[in-house]
């Protein structure tokens, strides 16, 4: 199995990871629309190979304060699945999610934090799963981590993750939403060189 | 008032007043200020991770601790600060998720910390203060008309140290 050089990705391959991002999102954004019980639109995923000074304004910048949710993946897919909202997104996710339970807005608090880690493991869930049957890989994920700071931090760890192999990141973005609350979400996959190259060979490239 | 001068993740650059320096959203990586407080020269690099020798792809010398430091001196030398009288500022280093596990590539914002001192204390320029640790992420802004390298946090009190 070769080690992709993610400097030299050619166009099929580049073509390839988004239709993953395309595939991925969209079960991620249908599992979030039934979560919600809400019409959830999902705009057209960007795949993008960044430096990693350019990373954070992706997600509004550096000092933009965002919830991130992070999840380790094992097995024939190595590497990390992030999973980042803006800090607008969480109050009407939370809001949504807990009013369709029939829960007040002052019996919320506590809640919040599990419930948010939750929607993170259930989407990205989502996410891996339409990858795993796609790739015919077996995948699994550790628990989610969620950590709720600026946007440079956050995605410190995952540029940390690819700047042990490469200069750049690549980051498949993909925005979701419905007409009345602006849920604007962001799915980074990460995984590591053997991983793409795995990922590639298992679609036959 | 001078410029704010930018210092993005995996960037050096030098600082002379009026102008300050800054680098936004520190996570587990280590902001580093060099200063010359006799003519007021600094200079500041954002490094990802500890050692440049251990990675294949160490192009960038501002990634890491060793070459990012040893960089950043050279630049400050050029610039006219005296090597002899060259302190420090840290922060940074941060474990901005707590994950349940032995796996040491992830506690790498304290492997970050370990390897800036480790490097300082080598050169013998002393570490005058540092915020370092913990789960949250920094901005920080270096006045070198001052000395001054203030500290910014979500939800937390600017720190000045």
């Amino acid at each position: 199995m070769e080690e992709v050089k993610l400097d030299h990705i050619d166009s099929i391959q580049f073509d390839v990871l988004k239709e993953i991002g395309n595939i991925g999102a969209g079960n991620a954004t249908t599992a979030l629309s039934k979560m919600l019980n809400a019409k959830v639109d999902m705009k057209v995923p960007k795949v993008d190979l960044l430096e990693f000074k350019d990373l954070p304004d992706v997600v509004g910048g550096a000092e933009n304060i965002v919830a991130g949710i992070l999840l380790q993946l094992e097995g024939s897919i190595e590497g990390m699945m992030m999973f980042i909202l803006e800090q607008e997104a969480v109050n009407s996710i939370l809001k949504m999610l807990m009013q369709g339970m029939g829960m007040k807005e002052e019996d919320m608090a506590g809640l919040e934090l599990s419930a948010l880690k939750e929607v993170g493991n259930i989407i990205a869930g989502a996410y891996l799963s339409s990858l795993s049957t796609l790739t015919n890989m077996r995948i699994s994920s550790s628990i989610p981590y969620l950590a709720m700071d600026m946007a440079g931090a956050i995605l410190s760890v995952p540029a940390i993750e690819f700047g042990r192999i490469s200069d750049k990141a690549l980051l498949i973005e993909t925005e979701f939403g419905d007409k009345d609350t602006e849920v604007n979400g962001y799915f980074i996959l990460i995984p590591t060189l053997k991983s793409y190259g795995a990922i590639l060979e298992s679609l036959g490239l | 008032m001078g410029e704010v001068i930018k210092v993005g993740m995996a960037d050096l650059n030098i600082c002379l007043p009026p102008d300050t320096i800054t680098t936004l959203g520190l996570g587990s990586c280590v902001g580093i200020v060099l200063y010359d407080p006799g003519k007021k020269i600094s200079g500041m690099v954002h490094v990802m991770l500890p050692d440049s020798t251990k990675i294949k792809n160490n192009e960038n010398i501002a990634k890491f601790a060793d070459t990012g430091i040893a960089e950043l001196l050279k630049r400050m030398i050029a610039a006219g600060a005296t090597r002899s009288t060259l302190v420090s500022k840290i922060a940074g280093g941060a474990q901005m998720f707590a994950f349940k596990t032995n796996n040491d590539m992830l506690r790498v914002g304290e492997r970050n910390v370990e390897a800036v001192k480790q490097i300082l204390s080598e050169l013998k320029i002393p570490i005058l203060a540092e915020d370092t640790g913990e789960n949250y992420g920094r901005t920080i802004v270096f006045n070198p008309e001052t000395g001054e390298l203030l500290v910014k946090s979500v939800g937390k009190i600017n720190k000045m140290i």
